[in-house]
């Protein structure tokens, strides 16, 4: 027979082992969000006192004259549009295959194990690979380039939130409307898209999210422009590529406008992550 | 001519031909000799069973005894998955459903199917009625709306959802849900009505109601129901049907099949000694 009363010293061991990692864990805890608080409040601070109204009517200056950010700000907005114009529908199509026509075949699995690592890619590299396919090939760097490097970035975010949310949809539901008598493609339209719609519009604006502070693959593609520039065959200028060139300056104004620039970013980012967050919770509201 | 060809019709045409042969025609099902496998494993075995025209035919037995696998080969939903494979011969309409011509979405229409879990479509009642009349006709607005109350009228449903037609089908209670997926099949005006144990996930008051309901629609329909429940299939059959390792045990009327059995595996199963 066991002895069933409890032994205080092994008690007292337990408690000990389980004060130090709780307070290890927290400990790490404070230092990322120690970390995470000091970038954003140094973030604000600068960033707010650079703001101002000419930031959104001027372009960038050259060094020690006035300017803003509004061929920046114009040519992110109009790429990262295109992206998800080029990248939504490919990315959305290619889910609906895995989770609705591809399941269990060796294909599927293919497609989903490299879109994976699509996924995970460093974007730098598919900026190379936009500039050897599109940049070389043209001759020069242009506002395309950089809207299908974003669109590459954007495409496995948006295939893989397709697949996992079309996946959700219990097959219960396919049966009952096939068994009505509805072609398949009828059943994913009507059935599929429709539970999952909400699901599908929040990876899309989780994978804006991703590709508004994408510098690497803009670098090689749109470069950057001096002048307010709506031609998308012509070098385009952008925030992120801004960012990084103003902040690298020795010149104080521009380093303002780059912590300018970084705001905004964040602000934009924090806005499409905190609306794909309550589309998602809305959803769960209503079901 | 008594068979209808559902293989190579416009649907339009489908829909007028049986309307004008469906009186005449027979609307029952014959299974011949019919193995069903799931990739390498049989789990139907030399299967051969009538559904007669406007009766309620209950296939009861032991779980995994291949009961909603018959159903499920009825309106070859099957299909669905890769590897479900069916040999033998469904005649139904004067043709055998498993050949590969068949327009399976044409079958899909003249035979419905109620599934165990209520499935409403994350829209509204009416257009969860709509749906599957749209499929296949082009229907003005105010006969629509007859359509569907009609619907809505023949699964018992009307009077408690008429003045919310419009709020979505998953805000209704589980067996107001069940009834509304009966009203979507036969709002389509199929010929037979494949049940699969269409009561076992609602309370008994509930169940009550949908068991009423199924004996008012056989007068109109050809009703294949698969049941755990051997009350339900006394009490609304009328033939029933015993299934045991995916071969048929016993088939006859109901009220024979539960006072004089013929097999003693069926005396066994009908007073709970096996299964």
């Amino acid at each position: 027979m066991s002895d069933r009363t409890l032994d205080p010293n092994r008690y007292l061991w337990r408690r000990l082992t389980n004060g130090f990692f709780l307070c290890a864990a927290i400990a790490v805890t404070a230092l990322g969000l120690v970390i995470l608080a000091s970038i954003l409040i140094t973030l604000i601070g600068r960033g707010f006192a650079a703001l101002s109204p000419q930031l959104f009517s001027q372009p960038t200056p050259p060094p020690g004259n006035d300017g803003g950010l509004s061929n920046a700000i114009l040519g992110s907005v109009l790429m990262t549009m295109l992206a998800t114009l080029i990248g939504t529908p490919v990315g959305v199509l290619a889910g609906t295959w895995l989770a609705e026509y591809g399941r269990g075949t060796l294909v599927a699995a293919t497609v989903r194990f490299i879109n994976d690592i699509l996924l995970s890619a460093p974007s730098i590299l598919i900026g190379l690979f936009i500039y050897q396919v599109v940049v070389v090939p043209l001759g020069h760097f242009s506002g395309w380039a950089g809207a299908i490097a974003l669109a590459v970035i954007l495409i496995p975010v948006v295939v893989r939130t397709t697949e996992d949310m079309l996946l959700l949809v219990p097959d219960r539901l396919r049966e009952a409307a096939a068994a009505l008598g509805a072609p398949y493609w009828r059943v994913i339209v009507s059935i599929s898209y429709r539970s999952a719609r909400t699901g599908i519009l929040t990876g899309v604006l989780l994978g804006i999210a991703r590709i508004a502070g994408e510098t690497a693959p803009l670098l090689f593609t749109a470069l950057n422009n001096q002048f307010q520039s709506l031609d998308l065959n012509g070098p385009m200028a952008n925030l992120p590529v801004v960012i990084f060139q103003f902040a690298m300056s020795p010149y104080d104004d521009w380093q303002r406008l780059a912590w300018a620039g970084a705001l905004l970013i964040t602000v934009a980012i924090l806005v499409f992550s905190v609306t794909a967050r309550i589309v998602l919770r809305t959803r769960d509201q209503t079901r | 001519m008594t068979a209808i060809d559902i293989s190579a019709r416009a649907p339009a045409a489908a829909i007028a031909d049986r309307d004008r042969i469906g009186a005449a025609s027979s609307t029952g099902i014959s299974i011949r000799k019919l193995n069903f496998f799931y990739g390498a494993a049989q789990t139907i075995r030399d299967f051969s069973l009538d559904f007669p025209e406007r009766r309620i035919t209950a296939m009861i037995g032991p779980s995994g005894c291949g009961k909603s696998t018959i159903l499920r080969v009825l309106n070859r939903i099957y299909q669905l998955y890769p590897g479900h494979r069916a040999t033998g011969e469904v005649l139904f309409g004067g043709q055998n459903i498993l050949d590969p011509g068949i327009d399976l979405n044409l079958l899909r229409a003249r035979i419905g199917m109620v599934f165990q879990q209520p499935t409403p479509f994350p829209m509204s009642i009416y257009d969860n009625i709509a749906f599957g009349i749209r499929l296949y006709e082009r229907v003005p607005r105010t006969e629509m709306d007859d359509r569907v109350e009609s619907a809505l009228r023949g699964a018992a449903l009307w009077d408690e959802v008429k003045n919310k037609l419009r709020g979505s089908g998953l805000s209704l209670s589980g067996g107001q849900q069940q009834r509304l997926c009966i009203a979507r099949s036969i709002a389509v005006s199929p010929d037979v009505l494949l049940l699969d144990e269409p009561a076992s996930a609602l309370d008994p008051l509930s169940t009550g109601k949908i068991e009423d309901l199924i004996g008012e629609l056989k007068d109109s329909y050809t009703i294949v129901i698969v049941t755990h429940n051997m009350q339900q299939a006394a009490r609304i059959s009328d033939i029933t049907a015993l299934m045991y390792l995916g071969e048929l045990v016993e088939v006859g009327p109901t009220d024979i099949m539960f006072s004089r059995p013929t097999q003693q595996r069926t005396a066994d199963y009908i007073t709970g000694r096996f299964g």
